[in-house]
Formats: C-alpha cells, structure tokens, sequence
C-alpha cells in the first residue's frame, strides 16, 4: 500500500502541537490544506502571498502558539525580506514546501525559482531538509518540527517534484494547481 | 485635501494606548514604532523596526493565538499598502479581538517624506471595506476618534480604521531595537517565566 504522506504530514505537525497553518494552496499540498481545515484543533488561514504567513508565524509564537506555513516553491521568492524577522528575532519556523521546476517540469516559468528554492533558504539561515521518498517524509516533518521549535531556528521541508508526481497538461489544458 | 487641521500622531497614539489593560500591540516600522516608544516603552509592544508589510499578519497570528486579549496593530500608511493583501485575509478570517490603526500621514516619512498613495486616491478605509472589514473607518477629527476609541478593544473586530494624522516629524523615541529581546521580554510577559525554557 502507497504510503499518505499528506496524512503523515499532517499527524507530525498535530504531534507537534501546531495550532495555525497558513497556506497559498498548491496542488501537490490539497489534500494536507483539506485535513487542517477539517481539523478542529488546527486553525486554518489562506494568504493572498506567502510572505504574510512569515509574519503569522511570528504573531502565533508571540501568543504562545506554534504554526507551519504551506506553499509551492514559487512563493519562497514571495517571502525573502519577510525572513528577516526570523533571523532578526531567533523566530523558530517551520515551512513545508512542493517543489516545482525541478524534476521533470513542463513547465519553464516554474524553473527559475524551482531552482533558487534551496539556495535562497540557505542564504535566509533555513535548516533545509528535501525529501524524495513517501515513506521520509512524515519522519522528516517531525524531526523538522522538533527542531523549529525546541531549537528557534527556521526550518524549511522540500517535497520534491519526484515525490509529488510530475503534472502535466490535463484534458483541458490546464494546470490543476496554483496558476 | 491637506489644508485642514489634521490630528497629529503622538496625541492620538497616547489615546490608543490610554487605559491599556490586557492590550497587547504591534507597531509599524518608523513612526509607529517612536509613536509607541514615546507614550512608554512597554513589554506587551512588538514594535517592528523591519520587515515592512508584516504587522496586520502579525497582529493576526497573535490574536489567533490570544483570542481572549484585545489586539491592536498600529502602522502607517506606507507600511499598510506593502502588505494590502493582509486586509483581505484578516477579513477573511475576521478575528473578533483584532484591530489595525492606520496612522495615515500620506508620506514616506522615514525616507524624505515622499507622497504614498493615499496623498492621491486610494483610500485604505475603503479598501477594507471592499475587502470586507464590517468596521472600517476615516478619522480626520477628535470627534471621530473619541467614537472609534472604545470599538478598538470590544471585541467585535475585526476593526480597521485609517487615522489622517499630521506629515510634521516628530523627535525619534527609540524603544529598544534587539528583536530577540523584544519577542523573549513580550513572551515572559504574556506567557509567564516557562515561555523561556
């Protein structure tokens, strides 16, 4: 049987304790968003940019709450000045991200900052932990939760592309995810 | 447009945070943040110095995380229209214990004083109501902000309202500028001494 990681990330980050989660939805993270927004214990809040859900973030640790921001690697370039308040204030920070432009992309705008995506963490002080395999990736949000929030430091999970499923043009057309 | 009497910022910032109770306050960069120092540093302020656009989603966060405390985001108009889209999404999610006070000088003050946008049409009242704010207002007189005053803490936000203050600058009142400082100093205040370990 394949293995749900959508349900693993989601059962690490309950384990976690992780009260808010905000999102700019992707496709490769739909079924993750509809198990926070069905969780009670779990508010859940979509963004209009990804840079706002840094500030969340630091907004729910200041009340004494722990948060996780969902996006697609595109939205990292969204939140590059907005990492500052991270590494200004010793913010902990937990960010789970989709890769695009990365393995096996149709797509050639998605592969600049598909390809940035690592790099521009590395630059902000991110702990960046990719992951490939299904099985990984519930173990590895959790070692990621872990250490955001009991070492304050931002930590950034990659769900590959490979992972993912490579997307293609659908009957359509059209994409199914952000765009 | 700037030939009336307009409020000026560091009296009316005095009466936002008169009284303050269980108040807990974010403050914009720039003026906001010297606005906040100069009524009294205080450890329930997170007064921002950086990361222009993020103080409405911060006030967000916290009033999530703090849905029994009176929130209130002070900022200036160039910092709100870096972050217009944190309008629609605190409308969205409509946090009844969450207020944003613009202080609307209609100027880059930090950097020569330059006109925003506010100084030609864009109203940033009307922007939330547009976005969905059921509060939203356009102070421009003491009347008007005696009336706004106890709706900022009633719990029945989210509220926004854009203040037209004076563009004169004020003396800098500097509160202490170590982010790590201020988030551990807010967190031991709200959250008592186990916050820290």
């Amino acid at each position: 049987m394949a293995t749900d990681w959508p349900l693993d990330i989601h059962h690490a980050l309950r384990a976690a304790s992780v009260r808010q989660v905000s999102y700019v939805p992707d496709a490769g993270h739909s079924r993750l968003i509809t198990l926070c927004h069905d969780d009670p214990t779990i508010v859940a809040t979509v963004l209009t940019s990804e840079q706002e859900g840094i500030g969340l973030a630091c907004g729910a640790w200041l009340g004494g709450q722990r948060a996780a921001l969902l996006m697609q690697s595109s939205g990292v370039g969204n939140c590059v000045n907005a990492f500052s308040l991270l590494k200004t204030c010793g913010f902990p920070f937990l960010t789970v991200v989709t890769m695009r432009g990365q393995w096996g992309e149709f797509n050639p705008w998605q592969v600049p900052m598909g390809q940035a995506t690592a790099a521009t963490f590395a630059l902000a002080g991110f702990v960046v932990h990719p992951v490939d395999v299904a099985a990984e990736v519930g173990p590895t949000v959790a070692a990621a939760a872990k250490l955001a929030f009991d070492s304050s430091v931002p930590v950034a999970v990659l769900l590959g592309q490979r992972l993912i499923g490579t997307k293609a043009f659908n009957e359509a057309g059209k994409e199914s995810g952000k765009e | 447009m700037r030939n009336r009497i307009l409020l000026e910022r560091r009296p009316v910032v005095a009466k936002l945070l008169a009284d303050r109770g269980k108040l807990l306050v974010v403050s914009g960069l720039g003026a906001p943040t010297y606005d906040c120092a100069a009524v009294g540093d205080h450890p329930l302020n997170f007064c921002l110095w950086g990361a222009m656009g993020s103080a409405a989603v911060i006030g967000l966060g916290l009033a999530t995380a703090q849905p029994e405390r009176p929130v209130l985001v002070i900022t200036g108009d160039g910092e709100m229209l870096m972050g217009l889209g944190a309008l629609a999404t605190v409308a969205v999610r409509k946090p009844a214990n969450l207020a944003i006070v613009v202080l609307d000088n209609e100027r880059y003050g930090e950097t020569g004083n330059q006109p925003t946008h506010t100084a030609d049409a864009v109203d940033l009242a009307g922007v939330a109501t547009s976005v969905g704010f059921a509060n939203s207002f356009r102070v421009e007189d003491e009347a008007s902000l005696a009336s706004l005053l106890p709706l900022l803490r009633a719990g029945k936000g989210p509220v926004f309202a854009a203040i037209k203050v004076s563009d004169k600058a004020d003396p800098m009142v500097l509160p202490p500028r170590d982010g790590t400082y201020l988030k551990h100093r807010f967190r031991e205040t709200l959250l008592g001494p186990a916050a820290l370990k």
